[in-house]
C-alpha cells in the first residue's frame, strides 16, 4: 500500500499517488490519527456510480495535511459514532452522493438543494425533517426563523425548553444555498474568482486567498513577497473589522449602548482601510490568482497607518469599558460554556476554539504566503464561554493591529502582478487553508487530465463551528440564545453555499 | 462611569453630513463608470469579452422621443442647464446609426475593473459617484456618463405616506452577507438612518415594505414571498445588490433565481456587489423624495 502523502498546506499531489484504502483502513487511519491529535479537515466523496471518499487530515503539530481515498457502493459503516467530527461531513457525502453511512446516529438533510422551478412537493423540502424532540409535561418547542428579528441571514432553530432553559437545539440550514461547487465543475471559469469572493461576503479574502493559493499551485505561478503583504495585510483588516462588529454585537444583546455603537463606527473605520487599499471596503477585487491588483505606496501607507492608529485607539478605549463594566461581566462570564474536550471532539476551529485553550490557527500550523517562518502571536482564553469568545475577539484585534503595522512597515520591493495562467496542471489534488477571521477555510480542488476542475471542495469555518453553537446552548436560558449566537457569529451561506 | 464618558467624549461627533455635504470615498472606489464611446476603434469587443460576468453588450443607442428625460440632470446640482442643452447630452448628435457601442448593465456588473483595465483606449471609467440606484431595470443600463437617469420619488400616494416615515423588512435570500451587512451599517452612528425616519423593524406586519438582498435561492423563495404578504399594503420593494437584481455572480444557477425582479413589483435597484452604503441611502432617500 502506498504511503500516505505528507503535503504542506497548498501543496499539489499527484492522484495516483493518493492511497485507496478499504473502508476499514480508512477508518482506522482517520480514527488513529484523530487519537494522535490530527484534525479531520474535510471528508467528502465524488458523486458517481463508484463513490470516492477523500479524506484531508490536518496534523497541526507537524504542519502537514494527508489525503488518502476509499471506495464505497450504496453504503459503508459510519465514523461518526467513533469520530463525531465528521457527523456533518457523513450527512453532506449522503446528501450528495447518495451513500448511506449505516449507523449514523443524526442521519439528516444539510442543505436541501433544491432546483428553482421545481414546484413538486416531493423531499428535499427546505426545513422538513424529523427533529429532534423532547417529550414530557411542560417541555415546549420554539421554533424561529428562516426569517429572524434582525438584518441577518436566515436559517431554523428549534429550541426544545423547560421553562427558560434549553434542553436541546437544532440548527438546520440550507436557506442560502446557491449551488456553488457544483458549478465549479469544469472551471475555473472567469467569474470564479467573483464567486469565491462571495462564498461568504463577509470573508472575501480568506476565501479569496485559499482559491488562489489553489491556482497558483496548479499553474506553478511564483507569488512575490510584496503581493504576499499585501494579502496578509487585508487578511488581518478583515479580521479587525469583524471582530469589532462582534464586539460590538455582543455589547448591544446585553444592552451596553457605550461599546455597541461606538464598535458599529468603529467597525466602519476598519473597512475603509480596506477601501484605501482596495476600494471596496469588503476587500472585493483585491485578490487575482498570482498576486494583488491593487499595490501601496508611502502617501497610501501613511494614510492607513494613520488610520488604523486612530481606529485602534478608539476600540482599545471601548473594548475597555466593555470589559470593566460587571453588568456586561454577568452577563458574558459562564454563558454558553464548551468544555477543551468537547471542542476537539467536534473539531471546533478558529477563534472559537482558541477561547476553548485550542491553540489552533492556520497562520501558525500550516504557513503559507506572507506568514512562513513568521512568529505569529496567537491568543488564547480557557474558559469557552461567551466571555472567552469576546476577549478573543479583542486580543486578535489587538494582534492583527500589530501584525498590519509590522507589514506595513516591512513591503518588500517587487511586482504585484504575475502572468496570465493558460493551463492548470492535471489529474492533481490540491488542499489550500487559510486562516479566515472565523478560523479554518479549506478549498480542495481536483483537476482531470485536462487541467480542469474535476471536483471542488469548500469548507468554511462554519461547518466545523455550528455544532458547537448548538452544544454551547445545552442548559443555557433561552434568552441568552441571541448573546451565544453573536459569540460565534458564524455564517450561513459559507455553511450552505 | 466616569471612564465611559471618557471615551464618549473621545468618540466626538461621527455622523455623516451626508446629504448636506458628499463624503469623502477612497480614490480606488468604484462607483458609477462613465463611458466615452466615441473613442471605441470599431468591431472592437474587448470589454464584452473579459467581463466575468456577461455585463458588457454592444447595442446600437437609439433616441427616441418616448425616452424619459434623465431625471439625474433636472435634478439635484445641474438644474440650470437648459433643456436643449439637456437633450443634447442624453442623445449626442454624433449617433452614427448602426455602430453598436458597449453598454453596461449595471444590474450584472459586479464592479469588478475588469472592463477599465483591459480597455485600451481608456473609454471605460468606473468614478467616484456613488448615486447609482435606479427604478427601473433598464435605466441600469449605462451607456455614456451623463445620461443615467438617476432614481425618481415615488408617485404621490405613496410619497405622501411613506415620505417621513419608512419602515422595511430586510430579507437576505441566498445573499452572500456582504450586502446584507452593508444594509446594516447603515444603522451605525456614522449613516445613522433613523435620523430620516427609516427605520429596520423586526416584524413584517410593521413593514411598510421589504428590502431584498440576494438572487433569491429556491429554499428562501417562499419565506421571501410569505414576507412581503405579510407586509399591509400600500408597500415598497427595494433590491439591493446585484443579486438582488439579476442574480449577481451567480446568474443562471439553477438554485437560484436570477434576483426577485420576475417575483416583486421592485420600486428601487441598487446595484453593486455589495452596493456602498451611501448608494443605498442614497437611493432610499430619493425615492422618498427627500433629495
Ligand atoms: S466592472 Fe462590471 S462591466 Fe466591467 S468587467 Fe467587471 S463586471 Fe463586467
Ligand atoms: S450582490 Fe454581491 S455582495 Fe451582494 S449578495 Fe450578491 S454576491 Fe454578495
Amino acid at each position: 500500500m502506498k504511503p500516505i502523502p505528507e503535503l504542506k498546506n497548498a501543496q499539489a499531489v499527484d492522484l495516483e499517488d493518493i492511497p485507496v484504502f478499504n473502508i476499514e483502513q480508512f477508518k482506522q487511519q482517520i480514527l488513529s490519527h484523530v487519537q494522535a491529535n490530527c484534525r479531520v479537515s474535510v471528508l467528502f466523496g465524488i458523486p458517481g456510480p463508484n463513490v470516492r471518499l477523500y479524506c484531508i487530515l490536518a496534523d497541526d503539530a507537524q504542519h502537514l495535511l494527508l489525503p488518502f481515498a476509499t471506495d464505497v457502493g450504496q453504503e459503508y459503516p459510519s465514523l461518526t459514532p467513533e469520530c463525531p467530527q465528521v457527523h456533518l461531513f457523513e450527512r453532506e457525502i449522503w446528501e450528495q452522493c447518495n451513500v448511506t453511512p449505516i449507523g449514523h446516529p443524526w442521519l439528516k438533510p444539510v442543505r436541501f438543494p433544491r432546483k428553482a422551478g421545481n414546484t413538486s412537493k416531493t423531499k428535499p423540502m427546505i426545513g422538513i425533517t424529523n427533529y429532534f424532540q423532547v417529550q414530557g409535561e411542560e417541555v415546549h418547542e420554539v421554533g424561529v426563523g428562516p426569517v429572524h428579528a434582525g438584518v441577518i441571514e436566515p436559517g431554523h432553530f428549534r429550541f426544545q425548553c423547560h421553562g427558560e432553559n434549553v434542553y436541546h437545539l437544532e440548527i438546520s440550514l440550507g436557506y442560502q444555498h446557491r449551488g456553488i461547487e457544483k458549478k465549479l465543475i469544469g472551471g475555473p471559469y472567469p467569474r470564479t474568482l467573483l464567486q469565491m469572493e462571495a462564498v461568504a461576503g463577509d470573508t472575501s479574502i480568506g476565501h479569496g486567498l485559499a482559491y488562489c493559493q489553489i491556482l497558483e499551485t496548479l499553474a506553478n505561478l511564483e507569488v512575490s513577497a510584496r503581493s504576499h503583504t499585501i494579502r496578509a495585510i487585508a487578511l488581518e483588516l478583515e479580521r479587525l473589522a469583524n471582530h469589532t462588529g462582534d464586539l460590538g454585537a455582543l455589547a448591544g444583546d446585553v444592552a451596553f449602548l457605550p461599546t455597541s455603537a461606538a464598535c458599529g463606527a468603529l467597525r466602519g473605520d476598519y473597512l475603509n482601510i480596506s477601501a484605501v487599499l482596495c476600494g471596496s471596503r469588503l476587500g472585493r477585487g483585491l485578490i487575482k490568482p498570482g498576486g494583488v491588483y491593487f499595490d501601496l505606496d508611502a502617501q497610501r501607507i501613511q494614510e492607513m497607518r494613520k488610520r488604523l492608529d486612530k481606529a485602534f485607539a478608539g476600540t482599545k478605549r471601548t473594548s475597555e469599558i466593555l470589559f470593566d463594566a460587571p453588568s456586561v461581566l454577568s452577563r458574558f462570564e459562564n454563558t454558553g460554556r464548551l468544555a477543551a474536550s468537547t471542542a476537539v471532539e467536534i473539531g471546533l476551529v478558529g477563534s472559537a476554539a482558541r477561547a476553548c485553550g485550542l491553540k489552533r490557527d492556520i497562520r501558525q500550523d500550516h504557513p503559507i504566503g506572507w506568514f512562513i517562518g513568521q512568529n505569529i502571536p496567537i491568543a488564547l482564553c480557557e474558559s469557552g464561554d461567551v466571555l472567552a469568545r469576546a476577549r478573543m475577539r479583542w486580543l486578535e484585534i489587538r494582534n492583527s493591529v500589530a501584525l498590519i503595522q509590522t507589514q506595513l512597515n516591512q513591503l518588500p520591493e517587487g511586482n504585484i502582478t504575475a502572468p496570465k495562467i493558460t493551463h492548470l496542471a492535471g489529474n492533481k489534488l490540491v488542499a489550500s487553508l487559510s486562516e479566515g477571521w472565523r478560523g479554518e477555510i479549506c478549498h480542495v480542488a481536483i483537476t482531470n487530465s485536462e487541467g480542469t476542475f474535476a471536483h471542488y471542495k469548500i469548507v468554511d469555518p462554519s461547518f466545523h463551528n455550528w455544532f458547537g453553537l448548538a452544544l454551547a446552548l445545552r442548559g443555557q436560558a433561552i434568552f441568552d440564545f441571541p448573546l451565544c449566537n453573536k459569540s460565534f457569529n458564524l455564517s450561513y451561506c459559507g455553511f450552505d453555499l | 462611569m466616569f471612564n465611559i464618558i471618557k471615551a464618549r467624549w473621545f468618540q466626538g461627533k461621527v455622523t455623516s453630513a451626508y446629504p448636506a455635504k458628499d463624503p469623502v470615498l477612497s480614490d480606488r472606489y468604484r462607483g458609477l463608470p462613465v463611458l466615452d464611446t466615441s473613442k471605441c476603434p470599431p468591431d472592437c469587443r474587448i470589454c464584452q469579452n473579459i467581463c466575468p460576468n456577461q455585463a458588457i453588450s454592444f447595442l446600437t443607442h437609439v433616441p427616441t422621443a418616448t425616452e424619459p428625460p434623465s431625471s439625474a440632470l433636472s435634478k439635484g446640482k445641474k438644474k440650470k442647464k437648459s433643456k436643449e442643452k439637456r437633450a443634447a447630452e442624453v442623445h449626442p448628435k454624433v449617433e452614427i446609426p448602426g455602430v453598436l457601442k458597449p453598454h453596461i448593465d449595471l444590474g450584472k456588473c459586479l464592479f469588478c475593473n475588469e472592463c477599465q483595465n483591459a480597455c485600451p483606449c481608456g473609454c471605460i471609467h468606473y468614478t467616484q459617484n456613488f448615486r447609482v440606484a435606479a427604478r427601473k431595470p433598464q435605466d441600469l443600463v449605462v451607456t455614456d456618463g451623463t445620461s443615467f437617469s438617476l432614481a425618481e420619488s415615488l408617485e404621490k400616494g405613496r410619497k405622501k405616506l411613506f415620505h417621513r416615515s419608512l419602515k422595511l423588512r430586510v430579507v437576505s435570500a441566498g445573499d452572500c452577507n456582504a450586502c446584507n451587512v452593508e444594509v446594516n451599517v447603515l444603522n451605525t452612528l456614522f449613516f445613522d438612518l433613523p435620523r430620516f425616519g427609516i427605520q429596520i423593524v423586526a416584524s413584517p406586519r410593521h413593514a411598510d415594505g421589504v428590502l431584498i438582498t440576494g438572487p433569491v435561492s429556491e429554499n428562501m423563495r417562499e419565506a421571501l414571498l410569505k414576507t412581503y404578504d405579510a407586509v399591509p399594503g400600500p408597500k415598497v420593494v427595494i433590491a439591493v445588490g446585484s443579486c438582488a437584481i439579476t442574480g449577481g455572480p451567480f446568474r443562471d444557477h439553477p438554485e437560484i433565481h436570477n434576483g426577485a425582479m420576475d417575483m416583486l413589483p421592485i420600486d428601487l435597484y441598487v446595484p453593486g456587489c455589495p452596493p456602498h452604503p451611501m448608494s443605498i441611502l442614497d437611493g432610499m432617500l430619493r425615492l422618498l423624495g427627500r433629495l
